[in-house]
């Protein structure tokens, strides 16, 4: 803690992304708009090459550094690695959207990148100081990029909507930050977790505070009762920026939501426990039962990201390794589904433009079957029904909260999944038996529809195969953090 | 020929799946060579499955109680496996869902005419899942294959189904969704409990009493809508009434079985005390369904509607059976079972011989088919008196076998089950009356032709299986026995021996006599 350098090495995944993006963004400057093809490739490129430092250099390793409040281990190893792969599709997928809506400017790639380095520091966060850096980074790149169509008022308003409810939350986030840091005298993680370990009774003022960080936390994953923002967000959005909100923002924010409660307050398990058992039901119900009435795919899919997320809260809610390391099974497989139902969102499109109705699935099967087929796979996942990927999900996150003496949630949990499979019949019913509407026109990039076939195929049976060594890194990446 | 004993449950599995996915490649400009080409793929893979299932019929050993044709290799972690089995309760259901594949794909050779390849290819797929169901050895394993079945039926109801086919469909899949969710915390519970997914060494855990209630409440009603049990029976005859044929078929012959053979499984051995407790419940709602479901068949105007009425009371008639706890009572059960998934699945096999031709289900359309139809009314009156219970049909064997069962468990549980033997005597007679006899007077029914060649080829073998039943039961029941035996011994001795004071008293007797005898 002299004036020394402290040790780069853990960082050096951020540090090349925010370099890189940095870079780029003088190269847009000078290049404009037309670059946007250019600078979407190297900014996947960008990716990939910080990925591949992190696994070389970084290692799972747990490793401190800027006098810790930068952690990164196996945990966070694993949730990087699901942002990047979040973050590059959905780059990927962008580019024939934005240019056919005129909106290929140069700043997109970038402000995906930056948000991703928000993200990052989001999962390594180990002092509240470095989470709150961390999270504005992100939600400040990501504000920009709700209003990133601002010629079409929807997209400002989703914008504007979002940067105000976003900002109230951080308001509160650091209302509780500031509560904690004067009834415990520190913000660093492990000092915090140290301390309240001490104390017999943690300090009113503690426990309100935590309260207050769990608000904000509940507003990023878009947890019910902050959840408000979200339908109108990923509706107005454009659509390569709705797929990008809906995979790795919130698969940063599930991370940084467990590490802080798992990292800095084992000692209070039994407080912040119960308000996330409330946000789980609460998320699951209000996903299953308000989707039902959605006729927007966009709004029907922010429903069902709200109830995906409780689904998600309920493996942190048993508050044991277990329950994390099934947290972070069900966000790997609900990355694939999320993304991949988005690629499919994004490939309804006909001569008048991008078509955004239910209704205009209908008869899908009869007009491209290999698309229908992708995408019922991808609904009857999303559904977790046995034999496709998003039953694995279930299975371990609800398994976590039946070993942790949940059993009512667990029920509760599982009977609104029986709900909201409706909805996602409903889809299929739409593409199967309804007559058929126009066919969609293609031209949607070859990018969209490999990403919906892959997707589709991981999802599938082929599952079966590739859900052991996923439960194995999970339960490596849980290992790391400290119970 | 080892390789095939090692592997043959899962090759069984696999040559549908094969099957499916050469019909997914199958192309041709001519849509109806195409068509011809994946109807001919379809009935193969299912004849070749059915030849493995005799394969595993011959080389099953009925002396044997426990599972046989295992396999079993390290799936997901530690603990969940892929285990499979059979042993003699779920032999016989593997070979009949083998079975009745072949005539499901004959009997839809020509009545389904759009969207074949979607069509065959979900039956494939369906007919693997359901050998899975009654093989898996890994409650995983069952729960994955038990639910996954509700995605092809789903689409075979919604896609070929009749009128109201959305609305049977979405109530299909989410009513037994909905029961299954409920087993499936109960089998998280197991797994927490136990540490073990397996289930051979699960039949070996003793639950605590209070447990067992829940688990046993949580399994019953995920089996109970399956099964179907009155009052969760509603679903059925919707999703019989809109699905098609092929789909009715599978419905009434295999699916409907699971869940009985869910309680024979499950309940039974792992929850046995519980079993015996709720026993009362079973009884009550299986002889309501029993006594209510053969009324509303009564009045039924739609003959696959008032099938589906009958299918209830049966499935009635092997709760009861499977809850006596006997060896008659259960063996029973699996063979109404049976029986009824070959007479049922052939009903509706004739209902959709005169649907193809007229285009109705309703009965009032048709009458005097005995004049013009003589080889269809002849399949059909066998049929009846199959489902009603005649001796020398196969019904009557399970029928006899559960009332006897019941009768040595308690009369008056027997006497309700009788009454339904007298009610379904008088719906099917009824049908049979206003659907083959009376006058031949609607000029539209005079035109129908009698059975093509396909169709009699399609039933030859099922009646066959109707009079080999009959006649000859022990085919069916020896390889049943010892399962039988070794369940009730091992689960429900307890019952047993609570009553054989006598043996006791006996020692107790014999003691001071002997005591007495050496004090002289």
């Amino acid at each position: 803690m002299t004036g020394d350098l402290p040790t780069l090495v853990p960082v050096l995944p951020e540090i090349i992304l925010a370099v890189g993006a940095m870079v780029l963004l003088m190269l847009g400057v000078f290049q404009g708009d037309k670059s946007y093809n250019q600078i979407t490739s190297l900014s996947v490129i960008l990716l990939i090459a910080a990925g591949v430092v992190m696994f070389t250099q970084v290692g799972g390793e747990r490793q401190l550094t800027f006098g810790g409040m930068f952690v990164t281990d196996a945990f966070a190893v694993f949730a990087k690695t699901l942002v990047f792969v979040g973050s590059g599709i959905a780059l990927l997928m962008s580019g024939r959207f934005m240019q056919d809506h005129k909106i290929g400017r140069f700043e997109f790639p970038i402000l995906v990148l930056l948000a991703t380095v928000g993200m990052m520091l989001m999962i390594s966060a180990n002092n509240l100081m470095s989470v709150y850096v961390g999270l504005e980074l992100q939600s400040l790149s990501l504000y920009v990029l709700a209003a990133m169509n601002r010629d079409r008022s929807r997209s400002t308003e989703a914008g504007l909507k979002y940067f105000v409810l976003g900002a109230l939350s951080s308001g509160m986030l650091l209302y509780g930050i500031s509560l904690i840091y004067g009834f415990a005298g520190t913000t660093d993680f492990d000092m915090l977790a140290t301390t309240l370990k001490g104390l017999h009774e943690p300090a009113l003022g503690i426990t309100v505070g935590m309260v207050f960080l769990l608000a904000g936390l509940c507003f990023k994953v878009s947890a019910v009762p902050f959840h408000m923002w979200t339908p109108d967000v990923y509706e107005g959005a454009p659509t390569p920026v709705t797929a990008f909100f809906a995979a790795a923002p919130k698969i940063a924010a599930l991370a940084l939501f467990v590490r802080a409660m798992v990292g800095a307050f084992p000692a209070m398990t039994g407080e912040w426990q119960q308000v996330v058992v409330f946000v789980s039901i609460a998320s699951m119900l209000v996903g299953a039962f308000i989707a039902l009435v959605q006729t927007n795919i966009k709004r029907l899919m922010a429903y069902s990201s709200i109830g995906h997320v409780g689904f998600a809260l309920v493996g942190l809610a048993a508050g044991t390794q277990q329950g994390v390391e099934a947290l972070l099974v069900y966000i790997a497989i609900y990355l694939t589904m999320t993304l991949g139902a988005f690629a499919a969102i994004l490939s309804m499109r006909r001569s008048e433009g991008m078509v955004e109705d239910i209704s205009d699935l209908a008869g899908l099967s009869q007009t491209n079957l290999p698309m229908a087929i992708g995408i019922a796979t991808l609904m009857f996942s999303l559904a977790g029904i046995p034999l496709l990927a998003g039953f694995f999900g279930k299975w371990y996150v609800f398994k976590a909260a039946v070993d942790a003496g949940l059993v009512p949630l667990a029920v509760i949990g599982l009977v609104t999944s029986v709900v909201s499979c409706y909805y996602y019949l409903r889809i299929i019913k739409i593409m199967f038996f309804d007559e058929p509407a126009p066919a969609f026109e293609g031209g949607q990039g070859k990018a969209v529809s490999l990403v919906v076939g892959v997707a589709a195929v991981l999802n599938s049976p082929v599952s079966f195969l590739l859900i052991s060594p996923l439960v194995a890194a999970a339960a490596w990446a849980a290992g790391s953090l400290l119970f | 020929m080892i390789f095939l004993q090692n592997y043959l449950l899962s090759l069984m599995m696999l040559v549908p799946m094969i099957g499916a996915f050469f019909i997914l490649i199958i192309r041709h400009q001519d849509k109806e060579i195409e068509k011809r080409n994946i109807r001919s793929v379809a009935l193969l893979a299912t004849l070749a499955t059915f030849a493995l299932s005799c394969l595993l019929w011959a080389g099953f050993d009925n002396a044997d109680a426990g599972f046989q044709f295992t396999e079993n290799y390290a799936w997901i972690g530690d603990t969940v496996r892929y285990n499979i089995g059979v042993d003699g309760i779920s032999m016989l259901f593997v070979v009949l869902t083998a079975f009745l594949m072949p005539i499901v794909v004959l009997g839809s050779w020509e009545s389904v005419e759009t969207r074949v390849k979607e069509y065959m290819i979900a039956f494939l797929l369906l007919e693997t899942l359901m050998i899975g169901v009654f093989c898996a050895l890994d409650i995983f394993l069952f729960y994955v294959f038990f639910e996954g079945g509700l995605i092809p039926m789903y689409l075979l109801i919604g896609v070929w189904g009749g009128v109201n086919r959305i609305y049977a469909s979405f109530k299909f899949f989410l009513y037994t969704l909905l029961g299954s969710v409920l087993m499936l915390v109960a089998i998280l519970y197991m797994y927490m409990e136990t540490g073990t997914t397996d289930i051979p060494l699960l039949m070996t855990h003793h639950f605590a009493p209070s447990v067992q209630t829940w688990l046993w409440l949580a399994f019953f009603a995920s089996f109970a809508v399956k099964m179907p049990m009155w009052p969760v029976h509603t679903w059925l005859p919707d999703a019989h009434v809109q699905a098609p044929t092929g789909g009715s078929v599978i419905l009434a012959g295999v699916l409907l079985k699971m869940g009985g053979y869910g309680f024979l499984r499950f309940s039974l051995p792992m929850f046995p005390d519980a079993s015996q407790d709720f026993a009362w419940l079973i009884f009550a709602l299986s002889i309501i369904a029993v006594v209510y479901t053969s009324l509303v068949a009564l009045v039924q105007e739609d003959i696959k509607k008032l099938i589906a009425y009958s299918s209830v009371a049966h499935m009635g008639f092997v709760t009861i059976g499977i809850f006596v706890f006997n060896a008659n009572g259960i063996e029973g059960a699996i063979f109404t079972m049976l029986s009824h998934g070959v007479v049922s699945g052939a009903l509706f096999l004739c209902v959709g011989v005169i649907y193809d031709r007229l285009h109705t289900r309703e009965i009032k359309r048709y009458g005097g088919l005995s004049v013009n139809m003589k080889i269809y009314a002849t399949i059909f009156v066998i049929l009846s008196m199959a489902s009603v219970g005649l001796p020398g049909t196969s019904g009557f064997v399970g029928e006899f076998l559960v009332l006897n069962g019941s009768f040595a468990y308690n009369s008056w549980v027997s006497f309700g089950a009788a009454t339904g033997v007298i009610l379904g005597a008088a719906y099917m007679l009824y049908l049979v009356r206003r659907l083959v006899f009376g006058e031949l007077d609607k000029d539209d029914v005079k035109a129908m032709p009698d059975l093509s060649l396909r169709e009699k080829i399609i039933f030859a073998p099922l009646i066959a299986a109707v009079f080999w039943m009959g006649i000859y039961p022990n085919s069916f029941l020896d390889p049943v026995h010892a399962s039988v035996e070794k369940l009730i011994s091992t689960h429900f001795a307890v019952v047993k021996h609570a009553a054989p004071a006598p043996a006791e008293m006996q020692g107790e007797h014999a003691a001071p006599a002997h005591a007495e005898h050496e004090a002289h």
